[in-house]
């Protein structure tokens, strides 16, 4: 087997030059939090450390998540997480395509074995043997065993990945399960997210790959660095939620003066994301400041939760759907009103046998 | 003078000379007996906690539900929405401590402080007697029985709706708490698991609302079965939960 290259080699190899290798790693450390006397041990991992091949494999999905990487905000960022990534096998990215791409995925496992990091994107569906999604004239799911194997550790990019996504709303027609729920031996990190944000995607990547080990999960086993806060919590117009002032309407004025979107249904305060903070297209914005709530996309099973413009929303309990003040109103009603009545039986009854005594 | 009072009610000397009872009146008196039922702790804990169920009941409903935008000025100056969500954490944490010193109380109190904490489902005579109060309510017997403690039926209902609903509430609550103290906190690491159980935050919200409702209903029915039985039935219940005595209001077995 032939020497493998270093990070810092094949970046060069690339066409990247040492200045902005630098800057690279000190963008890095700053995106993952941690202080600038990280960044010379970025500099020598990357300068020392074979590179990590990453295989990136495609089931149920609709390659939004590719589409969020290659358009990371810091192109340079993109770029040298690109050149790091094996592309052997990729089907957006890929160059070759059939049979040849096939043999390349075959190769890389071969050659990496134990090594790689397998990223996911899609989920594989398992109703019908897994026929309701093909790749290379298999189901999915038996590439993604394959595949996951010899693998390192798996990346579940995307709500697809992660939870299941659109795919897997209810009925869930096809059986489409979440990655972990199909591979349970390999540690696993979510990146959730419909699509997730590109800084977060090669973030991921640059710690992983650097560091050689997973960065902190959270219980869902989502990095802390990216999902340990909610939109809420680090929402703009936050001080608008905590002063009482919120959209009413989407065309009244307090839409226009951009006040809280919580009445609107948004699920800032339910879902845990990076989007507040670093933003989407190069940190241009996000869906609250476009003026739109959030619909949770980062969450599990977020289509099944009832309306996107609802706050209080509906919940599926033994197999029934429910709106908890509509149920909990009507029910608070009845029961008032049978107090009321009972209470004109229990006066008319007392009244009786008070006459019934008087009368001896 | 001659005494006109018959000689077994001789004792009630006061009230007969200050004229303020009738010979009804003392025939009555004599008849009546009261046993001590709560202790302070626990009267201080339901009216404590009534309390706090009711602050935590209108200001989680406007949580989910909030009031009308107000423009009373810079919203850097305004905390409307916080405010409320500030009473909501106050009584619920109120809530929580007094619900942890009942359960102590449960084990330092008299028998009737364990009451609510235990249904006794195994006792074929307990399950007779919900069924007996529940015809009482239903009009079909003319006289309710006796109990020293809660009837069956409020047993029951105090044990799901308050010993078993407050720990939800509390579980819930406490877990939807850690997700804005943070990753690490004291909260997240007591009852960030019951997040990590749920997945979606959205659907806890839910259900701690769901909750709301069934408190809501148990306190309507409670109020008024508690002013009910002090008229209709046979013993004392409001002012037991106010001075611990419960009074009997016949001599009558059962
Ligand atoms: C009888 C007890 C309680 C009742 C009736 C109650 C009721 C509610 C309701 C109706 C909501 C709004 C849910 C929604 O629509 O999103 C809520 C939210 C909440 N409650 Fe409670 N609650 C109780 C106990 C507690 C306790 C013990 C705590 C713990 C400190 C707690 C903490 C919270 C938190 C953190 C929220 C979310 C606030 C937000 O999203 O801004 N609750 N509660
Ligand atoms: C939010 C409101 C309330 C809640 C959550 C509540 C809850 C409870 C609970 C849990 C108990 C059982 C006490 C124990 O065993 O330690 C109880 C007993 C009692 N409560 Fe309440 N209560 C509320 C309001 C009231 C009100 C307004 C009254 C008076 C009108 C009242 C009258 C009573 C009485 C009389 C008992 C004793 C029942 C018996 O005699 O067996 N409660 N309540």
């Amino acid at each position: 087997m032939t020497q493998i290259e270093t990070f810092y080699e094949v970046m060069r190899r690339q066409g990247i030059t040492r200045r902005s290798f630098m800057k690279y790693c000190s963008l890095t450390a700053s995106a993952l939090g941690l202080g600038p006397a990280f960044v010379p041990k970025i500099a020598h991992a990357m300068e020392t450390k074979p590179r990590t091949p990453v295989i990136w494999v495609n089931g149920l999905e609709c390659t939004c998540c590719s589409e969020s990487f290659i358009r990371g905000a810091h192109p340079l960022a993109k770029d040298v997480v690109l050149s790091m990534i094996s592309l052997d096998y990729s089907h957006t990215l890929m160059a070759s395509a059939g049979h040849a791409a096939e043999a390349a995925l075959e190769d890389t496992i071969q050659k990496y074995k134990g090594n790689y990091i397998l990223a996911v994107e899609g989920n594989p569906p398992l109703n019908e043997d897994g026929m309701f999604c093909i790749v290379g004239g298999k189901p999915f799911v038996k590439q993604l065993r394959h595949v996951a194997k010899d693998a390192k550790a798996i990346i579940s990019w995307g709500a697809c990945a992660s939870y299941g996504c659109v795919q897997a709303a209810a009925p869930n027609p096809t059986r489409a399960t979440p990655v972990h729920k199909v591979i349970t031996d390999k540690p696993i990190i979510k990146v959730p997210g419909c699509p997730p944000i590109a800084e977060v995607m090669t973030g991921v990547i640059t710690y992983m790959l650097t560091f050689d080990r997973l960065p902190e999960l959270d219980r869902q086993g989502r990095p802390a660095m990216f999902y340990g806060q909610r939109i809420h919590d680090k929402c703009y117009r936050r001080p608008h939620f905590d002063a009482g002032q919120f959209v009413e309407a989407w065309d009244d004025d307090n839409a226009r003066k951009g006040y809280c979107l919580y009445k609107m249904g948004c699920k800032g305060p339910t879902t845990y994301n990076a989007c507040s903070t670093i933003r989407w297209n190069e940190g241009t914005s996000f869906p609250i400041q476009s003026g739109h709530g959030c619909i949770g996309c980062s969450e599990d099973g977020f289509w099944d939760q009832g309306g996107f413009y609802d706050r209080v929303t509906n919940l599926k309990a033994f197999g029934v759907e429910a709106n908890a003040d509509k149920v909990g109103m009507t029910a608070a009603g009845v029961v008032g009103g049978s107090i009321a009545v009972h209470a004109a039986v229990s006066a008319l009854k007392r009244a009786q046998k008070k006459q019934e005594k008087a009368e001896g | 003078m001659t005494d006109l009072t018959p000689p077994h009610l001789r004792s009630f000397e006061a009230s007969v000379l200050t004229g303020d009872a009738t010979p009804e009146d003392l025939e009555t008196l004599r008849k009546r007996s009261s046993v001590y039922v709560y202790e302070s702790p626990v009267r201080l804990w339901h009216w404590v906690n009534a309390l706090a169920i009711t602050v935590l009941a209108v200001t989680g409903y406007l949580i989910g539900k909030p009031l009308p935008s107000m423009q009373i000025s810079e919203a850097t100056h305004q905390f409307v929405m916080g405010y409320i969500r500030f009473a909501h954490f106050a009584a619920g944490m109120i809530l929580t401590v007094g619900f942890f010193g009942r359960i102590y109380w449960a084990f330092m109190g008299n028998s009737h402080a364990r009451q609510m904490f235990i249904l006794p489902i195994t006792n074929r005579r307990w399950w007779y007697e919900v069924f007996y109060e529940l015809r009482w309510y239903m009009f079909l017997v003319p006289e309710p029985k006796k109990y020293v403690g809660h009837n069956p039926l409020a047993h029951a209902a105090m044990f799901f709706f308050m010993t078993l609903g407050i720990t939800f509430m509390m579980l819930t609550g406490w877990a939807l708490y850690a997700e804005g103290a943070g990753q690490g906190s004291l909260p997240d690491t007591f009852m960030g698991w019951l997040l990590g159980l749920i997945g979606n935050s959205q659907i806890l919200h839910m259900l701690h609302r769901f909750g709301m409702w069934s408190m809501v209903i148990f306190v309507l029915i409670h109020v008024y079965a508690a002013i009910r039985e002090d008229i209709m039935s046979r013993q004392s219940t409001v002012s037991t939960m106010l001075s611990g005595h419960r009074t009997f209001k016949d001599d009558r077995p059962d």
